[in-house]
């Protein structure tokens, strides 16, 4: 017995120290120069979600997501290739970014007061509005989320989704069922096989599992949105220069995009009389120096990946599947929220 | 230093450094201190690191609001309730899949075990098709099914099968009458506290009788008569005297489910289905061995004295295979328990489901999270081990 209990001592003084260790303040600190060094851009991506990050049968990945963390590795390298996807589900993301297994998340995650304050991350932009929503079986005949009193909904652990349909039924004085598991997976499929009467996760995500479904005229997703879903990527609190790269990176495409310059014509552009552009591709200026790359860096992403209209279009717009408008994703010059920060 | 006679008292000081048994205290002493060190280390360690990370540290989340809901909690709980409420939630749900199937588990793998050693062909032969199938198979898919294949194509939740009595069946779970306690039902609890000392005292009696006079008593019916028959006809009267101590809130067909009444969810169906299956495979061999154990001249020595084979078994063959048998059961009680947090697998909402999964994922404190379960199944081993030591050597040889 007495042995027995020194080997339990010794195993959790061990794993006690591994964590201890696993959590160093090294690794949020010079994330660029660690990522220069390896070669590659570790970047933690949805496990499978249609639009945001997926692989396909042959392990190549896309998605609007996929997309960002390959803009910063061509910002880096000059080469949009230069990543490696890391599927993480909803429960482990964040702690595979503190533990310095991955050096950006880029998966569809939701910046909130207590992640962006608690957890030791930043989440320097929002590279997606979302709200959450519900899907129901047509044959249910319910048409509002106000209706579903009494129902049992299938949802996934760790998201903010499960936080905000309590909120919700609690707000609507409500009663409801809540049935959660740890993948997108067993959640959806419960609910198509009728555990739960309703599916509830952002609507972009909604949208994208009606998609896979095998019968996806049979689902309809109620009109209610509930909750603010800004998605961005995350990078751990106090390495900066990192963060700015991660920012700076999303609103190089939207200027991109503001401008109209384009991976189709961003060599033409390199010649525009216009000092924004000018600036932007670094035909004038040097900005990219100011944050540890090249004063080519934005013309290095557009030119491999696109400006953000263009990459929102191939992975959740009109040139994809999904066909997600661009509503509150639209640029502010169209009425949208996505608004690019002056590179000057 | 064998000649310890011979050395003078001055110098035994000296000797103390040889004194094989002051040294193993020497050993052990910097043993833990060491591990003390490490421990303390570690952890000084892990909150400066969580503190220069920005990682939010230490067990205060516990009294914060969780924010989420769990659908089976055995204690009064909503999303207005703390975290360590949610704790206390997943872990009395680990304990519920726990219990009931360490009884269950062992009812039937002592079933299985029997019969793998019956002379009875065909039940042979079955038996250990069941305990090499079962053992055989691993534990997840075995779970997943008993969810996906067996309980998920029941029919919806519209179309409930009423089994009769207020009992449905359906794909959300068995829906039973759910019992309304007023307020002198207190009267048929303590019957039927009065009718289980009464049968313990009635059995002790039984017990000391046949062991002086030979004489027996039907132990079995009394005590059934005690406990179910003593509340029953308390009920009964004060049903007749006043009004009804204990009435049934019945589930009701609603729009999308059935509501009221008590919901025994599918997954903790299937959990409890998949532990207990699987775990009797093992407990059956277990008990196949220690009735093999006990040695062949004990059953003849029975038949010789004219017991039929079911005394045998019971009288002299089991008590004494239980000597045999309890460690390695002991063993199969800790593995189901452990095995329960399988449950994430199929939405369970367990301990490691609600704790390691929900709110390690909300409060971002993984450390603290994981050490808290560590520690309870720790515990829960350690407590479930310390029992069974105890029966063990309360049935243990005792030499008269
Ligand atoms: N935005 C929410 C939810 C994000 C989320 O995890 N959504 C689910 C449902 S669409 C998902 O992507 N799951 C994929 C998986 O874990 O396989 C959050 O950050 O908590």
């Amino acid at each position: 017995m007495k042995s027995r209990m020194t080997q339990i001592a010794l195993a959790l003084g061990a794993g006690l120290v591994g964590a201890a260790l696993a959590t160093s303040p090294a690794a949020a600190q010079a994330t660029l120069a660690n990522v220069k060094q390896k070669g590659f851009l570790q970047c933690g991506s949805n496990p499978g979600l249609a639009g945001f990050g997926v692989p396909n049968a042959q392990g190549e990945w896309s998605g609007l997501d996929v997309d960002f963390c390959r803009a910063i590795a061509a910002a880096i390298f000059n080469d949009p290739t230069k990543v490696r996807f890391i599927p993480l589900s909803a429960k482990d993301r964040f702690t595979a970014l503190q533990s310095g297994e991955i050096d950006v998340l880029a998966r569809n995650s939701t910046m909130t007061m207590s992640r962006d304050t608690q957890l030791g991350l930043d989440f320097p932009v929002v590279n997606y509005y979302d709200g959450q929503g519900f899907m129901v079986r047509k044959k249910l005949g319910v048409a509002s989320a106000k209706e579903l009193n009494g129902a049992s909904i299938c949802t996934q652990q760790g998201t903010t989704t499960e936080l905000n349909l309590a909120d919700f039924f609690r707000g609507n004085n409500l009663k409801y069922e809540v049935v959660a598991f740890a993948t997108a997976d067993e959640t959806f499929k419960a609910y198509d096989t009728g555990r739960c009467d309703a599916f509830t996760t952002d609507a972009s995500g909604l949208y994208a599992q009606r998609l896979i479904s095998a019968t996806p005229d049979d689902h309809l997703v109620l009109p209610e949105i509930i909750s603010k879903e800004p998605l961005g990527p995350s990078v751990r609190h106090g390495d900066n220069q990192w963060a700015d790269i991660v920012r700076w990176v999303h609103n190089a495409m939207l200027n991109a995009e503001e401008y109209k310059v384009t991976k189709a014509n961003v060599d033409e552009m390199m010649k525009s009389p216009n000092p924004e552009i000018k600036r932007l591709l670094g035909a004038e200026g040097s900005f990219g120096e100011a944050i540890g790359l090249t004063k080519d860096w934005a013309y290095r992403i557009v030119k491999h990946v696109g400006n953000y209209g263009e990459v929102f279009d191939r992975n959740v717009g009109e040139g994809s599947p999904l066909k997600i408008k661009r509503g509150v994703n639209a640029l502010w010059t169209q009425g949208g929220l996505q608004y690019g920060i002056p590179i000057r | 230093m064998s000649t310890t006679a011979t050395v003078p008292p001055e110098s035994s000081k000296a000797s103390m450094l040889y004194d094989p048994k002051v040294r193993g205290l020497v050993y052990q002493g910097a043993l833990v201190v060491g591990i003390g060190l490490l421990f303390y280390l570690a952890t000084t360690n892990a909150i400066d690191n969580l503190r220069a990370a920005r990682i939010a540290s230490g067990f205060g989340f516990l009294s914060s609001t969780s924010g989420f809901d769990v659908n089976q909690t055995l204690v009064p709980y909503n999303a207005t309730s703390t975290y360590g409420q949610a704790f206390l939630v997943g872990l009395l749900n680990t304990l519920l899949v726990a219990v009931i199937g360490c009884i269950l588990a062992t009812f039937l793998g002592f079933a299985m075990g029997i019969a793998r050693l019956s002379s009875n062909w065909i039940v042979a032969k079955t038996a250990m098709v069941y305990v090499e199938v079962i053992r055989n198979l691993p534990l997840l898919l075995q779970l997943l099914f008993w969810y996906i294949a067996v309980l998920r194509p029941l029919p919806d939740a519209r179309n409930s099968v009423s089994m009769g009595a207020g009992f449905f069946l359906n794909n959300r779970g068995l829906f039973v009458p759910r019992p309304l306690f007023a307020a002198d039902a207190w009267l048929v609890w303590a019957a039927l506290a009065v009718g289980i000392v009464g049968s313990v005292a009635f059995a002790v009696f039984a017990r000391r009788t046949q062991e002086q006079t030979g004489k027996q008593y039907p132990v079995v019916l009394t005590s059934l008569a005690l406990v179910l028959g003593l509340p029953l006809l308390v009920w009964l009267v004060l049903g007749l005297v006043t009004a009804n101590p204990i009435s049934f809130e019945m589930p009701e067909q609603q729009r999308f489910n059935l509501r009221g009444g008590l919901q025994v969810i599918p997954e903790f169906v299937a959990l409890t289905l998949g532990l207990v299956v699987y775990t009797s495979g093992f407990i059956a061999e277990v008990v196949r061995a220690g009735i093999l154990a006990v040695s062949k001249g004990q059953s003849e020595a029975a038949h010789a004295l004219g017991l039929r084979s079911g005394p045998t078994l019971k009288l002299v063959v089991i008590p004494q295979a239980m000597r045999v048998i309890i460690p390695p059961l002991t063993s199969q009680y800790l593995n189901l328990t452990k095995n329960s947090s399988l449950a994430v697998a199929i939405g369970y909402p367990d301990l490691v489901q609600v704790f390691m999964g929900t709110v390690l994922n909300q409060t971002g404190q993984a450390i603290e999270c994981v050490a808290i379960t560590m520690a309870v199944y720790l515990t829960i081993s350690l407590i479930t081990s310390a029992g069974m030591n105890i029966y063990n050597s309360r049935k243990a040889l005792v030499e008269r």
